[in-house]
């Protein structure tokens, strides 16, 4: 069976079907972003305000402590940066590649 | 062997769909396809075949249904004409990316308005780019054996593309012609029992069908059912192939009919190319080094043979029997002056457009354009304008001048 999923290691049936159920929740979704958000934990204050704000709930948090981003489903929308506050600055955006 | 019958075009294609037996047929009526489906749900309902029917409210539906029993692992079958089509043409899109083998006779009939009910090709012409594949016949015989040799192509696990088989309305569909019939069981064995990659209804093996495609998968998709057309193009030739060696008519992607050492050829689909070969034999037997291309696979096109085929001819007209409004010709013409571009001695391409709304097409219509070829090689360059063939110039409202 060559494809079991839309993730990006599955090659795409003919007809695009998929072939195994239950597996919405696996679907990677953050493929399309075209900036991504770059973490700096020495700079982070752990505000949690990124975490509150994101849309997608792709900030991954460890004992109320921000560790890093879900770039799986991150779609790039630059919101977390953009409330993480100025002094921290420890969100930077960048081209992806 | 088979036997020799007289049959009308519908009836020929409900013969054929008598013997496939297919496990869904969903189908709405429609002037000319009407008397298919009329004989189909006779044989339904006297037995002749374990098809379930689905009875549907319009062809939109008619379509819907096909596509839903095809992805649930049945051989599903359904047919149509003109503005049924028309009304099908989101989901001939949705059978085709969904890969489903459907197979749908296409009872070719003018699009409306004006409301004509006769032949034209101008409903399975605007489908071209549906991702359906496409085979015309010329006459009754060829009904049959393509809706026969459909089945296999469509069905091929490396090519799973739906076929529509288009024939001429009422010139084919209720003209009635002697046809040769496979015996039941020869085509029972030669078309075969599906087997299908994708049976929805299987509980044991769930499947997610028509999930969400988005930029960065889509592109992919498409280009992989691109690709099975090129595949479908091998494949059409080794069914016919096979299917030769059941009754001795062949089959190719076209017809070459007395072309060799021919200098002018005319490119002709449907009934009308039987018209154009009593034209042919009349100007052989007079000495003109004449001949006539007979396509029959439009999708996918056969551009390098067409190219092979007519590269030695000086000049050629490609007939069309729909109008691609706002183009340089019609899509036949289109194709084939494409097709052409690259010989190394240019070959000069002239466009028709004939028999709309089922205007008839005469010998002497052909004779002119053999003429008119004749004309151009004189000439040794072509206008690039469509002429249409059996017009009535003074018919046409002259464009009113406004002053100001």
């Amino acid at each position: 069976m060559p494809s079991r999923l839309l993730s990006d290691g599955d090659v795409i049936t003919a007809g695009g079907h998929i072939t195994e159920p239950g597996t919405a929740s696996q679907y990677k979704t953050g493929s399309w972003r075209t900036m991504r958000p770059v973490f700096s934990a020495e700079r982070c204050v752990h505000c949690m305000m990124c975490w509150i704000y994101c849309p997608d709930s792709a900030i991954v948090a460890i004992d109320q402590k921000v560790v890093g981003f879900d770039y799986h489903h991150c779609k790039g929308c630059s919101l977390c940066a953009t409330v993480c506050p100025v002094k921290a600055h420890a969100i930077e955006m960048v081209r992806e590649k | 062997m088979g036997k020799r019958v007289a049959m009308t075009g519908n009836d020929a294609a409900a013969e054929a769909m008598r013997q496939i037996d297919p496990d869904v047929v969903a189908a709405y009526p429609i002037t000319p396809q009407t008397e298919l489906m009329h004989k189909f749900a006779e044989y339904v309902a006297d037995g002749k075949v374990s098809t379930e029917f689905v009875l549907v409210e319009s062809e939109h539906s008619a379509m819907s249904a096909t596509v839903g029993a095809s992805t649930a692992g049945a051989r599903a079958m359904t047919a149509t004409s003109s503005q049924g089509l028309a009304l099908m043409f989101e989901i001939l899109h949705i059978a085709s990316g969904l890969r489903l083998p459907i197979v749908m006779p296409m009872v070719n009939r003018a699009l409306s308005a004006p409301l004509n009910i006769h032949c034209d090709h101008s409903d399975s012409m605007s489908c071209r780019d549906t991702g359906w594949l496409q085979l015309y016949a010329e006459n009754t015989q060829e009904v049959y054996d393509n809706i026969l040799m459909a089945v296999r192509i469509a069905e091929h696990p490396e090519v799973l593309l739906p076929v529509m088989i288009c024939y001429d309305g009422f010139i084919i569909s209720h003209t009635m012609e002697a046809v040769e019939i496979l015996d039941d069981e020869t085509a029972k064995r030669f078309v075969g029992e599906y087997q299908p990659k994708l049976q929805l209804l299987d509980v044991e093996r769930p499947v997610t069908v028509g999930a969400l495609y988005l930029p960065d998968h889509y592109f992919e998709a498409k280009v992989q059912q691109a690709r099975a057309h090129q595949t479908a193009f091998t494949v059409i030739q080794e069914i016919a192939q096979e299917f030769t060696k059941l009754c001795g008519r062949s089959y190719d992607y076209f017809e070459s009919y007395r072309m060799e050492d021919a200098e002018r050829a005319i490119i002709v689909l449907g009934s009308a190319a039987g018209t154009a070969k009593e034209v042919v034999d009349r100007l052989r037997s007079a000495g003109e080094r004449v001949g006539l291309i007979k396509l029959r696979v439009f999708r996918p096109f056969p551009h390098h043979e067409l190219a092979k085929a007519l590269g030695r001819t000086r000049a050629v007209a490609v007939l069309d029997r729909s109008i691609a409004f706002g183009s340089i010709g019609g899509p036949v013409y289109l194709e084939v002056r494409s097709a052409l571009l690259d010989q190394r001695e240019r070959v000069l391409v002239l466009n028709y457009v004939y028999g709309l709304g089922g205007r008839d097409i005469f010998c002497e219509d052909i004779g002119s354009v053999y003429e008119d070829l004749r004309r151009v090689i004189e000439m040794g360059s072509t206008e690039t304008e469509t002429i249409y063939l059996g017009v009535r110039q003074e018919k046409l409202e002259q464009p009113v001048h406004i002053e100001v």
